[in-house]
């Protein structure tokens, strides 16, 4: 009995091949191509010995920085390159394995599936374990494909080899955690949290060691194991040894759980819901806000969560400025002379607000799975019409976008205000600065909305655009990327408040693009056929 | 009054033609089957009547409105059960309930209470802890709470057990004393039989065939059974009949309707000690469209 769990394995393998080939395929090649750019952008940004010193030291001396992207090990363009690519691919392919396991576990599970799959030769054991294995699988091909790339661009092979492994060790450890949170709750949405959320706590406690005194903190995230693996500087190649260990012990965990459990039910017992609706729920819109305010509960306290670090470190980051004048060149292109602390919101609010526009775009694409699931037919089929339905979705996008950016500033304005004793002061300012971004990720859920509407096939070309916009202003940070590419993104067009002019004219001029997108978008839905 | 009037409506996915110009016409008060196979264009239609699609010609007439354009003002009167029921997985069957009766514009609370205790449902669990079948009785109680003077159902009884099919029917027949029109899709025969007054069959997107079940049973053949007392001989050159078997004193075989005199006058020659026939169900009725149309209908 007990082999016979696993059985279909292999060809649950092979389905999920089959799925998701197209996107495992640029899964697997973006992180050596990003690898490869990043390489290129140092070498072209840094071209001399001394050039290279004083990058590494003016960094070093960041906190803002460090908390982002952690320390550099090793003082050379390919320390660089580990340390720049690695801080952001670990934390891309942590969640992209995650999801995809979820996805090919809890999510199937949710919808039925495995009723018709676990009634035919397929062991109860199977869909995890072939979840488990194409995503270590693509791990392996990710480290294999990022240690060649640099390998090939004249990288030492050993360094490139412990970089490319260390960022597959991260993704295959949130393979494994997914494994385990997919056994806990009967929801996939849940289980998807939880991994995420154990990488955003991984995420600052990595963070919280590399610019505070508690080094010893970085030793709990698999994030912190990775860059103390320390590539190009006489790597530690027994920390593996913790990887393999945690991965073995979650994995043995997670199917332990699953052959504990019924098809379809998770550990946690869902409880009982209301018998009748409350009063108030007798609008599109109230329903929109009863299916979705528990996920922007969730996002709105990470982004507190993120605040409240941010506000921290923009303190210590002002302490430290503060005992090292040399740096004023750095605090120049940072913040001008309006100070540290205001160039590091800026710059932490450049990463945050592409975080808010992915909520923008997961909250406007909801329709979609709305359509796809065929739920919006019993709610079109009463008294509701296509326009308020659609309303009631760009209404959440934006209050919700509203709360997202207002549970960041405002924790993030109160911290460092308490610490420097100037609440009133520096509260607005913060809450301010973030909140003139609304109009530009109103843009990004526009493009959602008009795709939406007129080619509800191509709605994913809204995440390609967004992720045009991050490398945009990622290669923009070390390549003098153009003027004129820059202004395709219209974060870019957003006045940074806190170290510049305000000026309302970019403001109008987003709202504006982002009404005509929303009513081109309105008037396509109006007029094409459902489903 | 017609209630759905729908003349020569065509609808096409690319190249695929789901609708070929089709004609229904469902009067106020009546219940109405519209039955064909899976894939035949019923949820087409429907979804059509919604205005949920859009048509490629034809006129369509709801309630004596535009189904496309009037919508919103047209929903308010009338109610529905998609083929294929998706429930919202975190809310409860009782919230699915009331609001998707809220958005029509209001229901009765005594009659959901009554729908409740009748098909035995327990509107605090979550969606999607529902069987399918449960999941086809929040939509069926969903529908059944509003006044409306339109219920349109596809395949609403789907995953019910014999027990609530049956439970099912009794409300149908309520709805109907007091005047509601009920378009009803299905493939399950037995209940449109019970159902129905009038019925189409659609197949491949035309339909084949429109009628009280008493005319469409008029077209087609009847089942005999036949015992006599001296061998049968010679029935097989009849005109109308088919599918014979003889067994010396006992034969089988159905006979088209303007044969059946005839028929009987011959076979009492032979002496007649046992006979059974019986009507064509509606399964002999979609059997032989469904041959017709692949052209071996006559053996």
């Amino acid at each position: 009995m007990k082999l016979n769990a696993y059985t279909g394995t292999a060809a649950l393998f092979r389905l999920i091949l089959r799925r998701d080939w197209l996107v495992l395929l640029v899964c697997v090649i973006l992180p050596a191509l990003l690898a490869v750019a990043t390489a290129a952008a140092f070498i072209q940004l840094l071209p001399s010995a001394a050039s290279l010193e004083a990058f590494v030291f003016d960094t070093a001396n960041i906190p803002a920085e460090m908390a982002l992207l952690g320390r550099i090990y090793a003082p050379t363009i390919a320390g660089l390159t580990a340390w720049r690519w690695s801080a952001y691919s670990a934390v891309l392919v942590g969640l992209g394995s995650a999801l995809f396991v979820v996805r090919h576990t809890r999510t199937q599970e949710e919808a039925g599936r495995f009723e018709l799959l676990d009634a035919t030769v397929v062991g109860r054991q199977a869909a995890l374990s072939a979840s488990l294995l194409v995503a270590f699988g693509a791990n392996v091909v990710i480290a294999a494909l990022v240690a060649g790339g640099l390998i090939v661009y004249g990288f030492p092979a050993a360094g490139s080899v412990a970089l490319g492994l260390s960022v597959a060790a991260v993704g295959a450890t949130f393979a494994a955690i997914a494994g385990v949170a997919a056994q806990l709750t009967e929801s996939a949405g849940t289980a998807k949290g939880i991994a995420v959320a154990i990488l955003g706590i991984g995420y600052l406690l990595r963070a919280a060691s590399d610019i505070g005194e508690h080094n010893e903190l970085s030793w709990l995230s698999p994030l912190g194991w990775m860059q103390q693996i320390r590539p190009y500087a006489d790597e530690r190649w027994w920390i593996f040894i913790l990887f393999i260990g945690a991965i073995t012990i979650l994995t043995v965990t997670g199917f332990a759980l699953s052959s504990r459990r019924d098809v379809g039910s998770g550990l946690v017992r869902p409880r009982p819901g209301p018998a009748s609706a409350a009063p108030s729920l007798r609008s599109p819109a109230a329903l929109v806000w009863r299916l979705h305010r528990r996920s922007l509960l969730a996002w709105a306290i990470g982004f507190a969560a993120f605040g409240v670090v941010t506000g921290d470190l923009a303190k210590a980051g002002a302490d430290q400025f503060a005992a090292s004048p040399q740096l004023t060149s750095l605090l120049a292109r940072l913040g001008g002379s309006s100070g540290v602390s205001d160039g590091f919101f800026t710059l932490a609010l450049t990463i945050v607000v592409e975080i808010a526009a992915v909520y923008a775009i997961v909250t406007m694409l909801q329709m979609q799975a709305e359509e796809k699931e065929a739920r919006i037919d019993p709610v079109l089929a009463t008294a509701v019409g296509r326009l308020r339905w659609a309303g009631s979705y760009l209404l959440l996008a934006a209050v919700g976008t509203t709360v997202v950016l207002a549970a960041f500033s405002v924790p993030a304005g109160l911290t460092y205000g308490l610490s420097i004793g100037n609440v009133g002061y520096e509260l607005p300012r913060v809450f301010a600065a973030a909140i003139v971004y609304l109009p530009a990720i109103l843009v990004m859920a526009g493009i959602a909305m008009a795709l939406y509407g007129l080619v509800p096939k191509l709605t994913f070309v809204s995440w390609g655009a967004l992720l045009g916009i991050i490398v945009i202003e990622l290669l923009g940070e070390i390549f003098q990327v153009s003027q004129s590419i820059q202004n395709i993104s219209p974060f870019t067009h957003v006045p940074k408040v806190l170290v510049s002019e305000f000026s309302a004219t970019p403001l109008i001029l987003l709202v504006a693009v982002a009404l005509a997108l929303i009513i081109t978008g309105l008037i396509g839905f109006q007029r094409r056929s459902i489903g | 009054m017609s209630v759905i009037e729908i003349h020569n409506l065509t609808k096409r996915y690319g190249k695929h033609v789901a609708l070929d110009g089709i004609d229904l016409e469902v009067e106020q008060g009546e219940v109405f089957g519209f039955i064909g196979p899976n894939g035949a264009g019923k949820t087409t239609t429907l979804r059509i009547l919604l205005g949920l699609l859009r048509k490629n010609a034809g006129e369509v007439t709801l309630l004596g409105g535009d189904p496309w354009r009037d919508a919103v003002a047209l929903h308010r009167r009338l109610a529905y059960v998609p083929g294929d029921v998706n429930l919202w997985p975190y809310l409860s069957g009782g919230e699915v309930i009331d609001l998707l009766a809220r958005l029509r514009g209001g229901f009765d609370q005594s009659r959901r209470d009554e729908l409740l205790k009748r098909f035995k449902l327990d509107p605090t669990r979550k969606c999607r802890t529902y069987s399918k079948g449960n999941q086809q009785k929040v939509a069926l109680i969903a529908a059944l709470v509003s006044n409306v003077e339109l219920l349109i159902l596809d395949e609403p009884t789907l995953g019910l057990d014999p027990l609530m099919e049956a439970i099912f029917r009794e409300c149908v027949t309520k709805v109907k004393q007091v005047g509601t029109t009920v378009l009803l899709s299905s493939h399950i025969l037995a209940e449109v039989e019970a159902l129905c007054d009038r019925i189409s069959i659609i197949n491949e997107g035309k339909i084949v065939e429109t009628g009280t079940l008493a005319e469409l049973r008029h077209l087609t053949r009847t089942t005999v059974s036949v015992k006599t007392r001296r061998p049968i001989t010679g029935l097989a050159r009849l005109p109308g009949v088919y599918s014979l078997t003889v067994d010396g004193t006992h034969a089988r075989f159905s006979v088209d309707a303007e044969a059946i005199n005839r028929v009987m006058r011959y076979l009492v020659q032979f002496d007649v000690r046992a006979l059974t026939s019986a009507p064509p169900t509606l399964e002999d009725l979609f059997l032989r469209y469904y041959k017709l149309h692949e052209g071996d209908a006559t053996q």
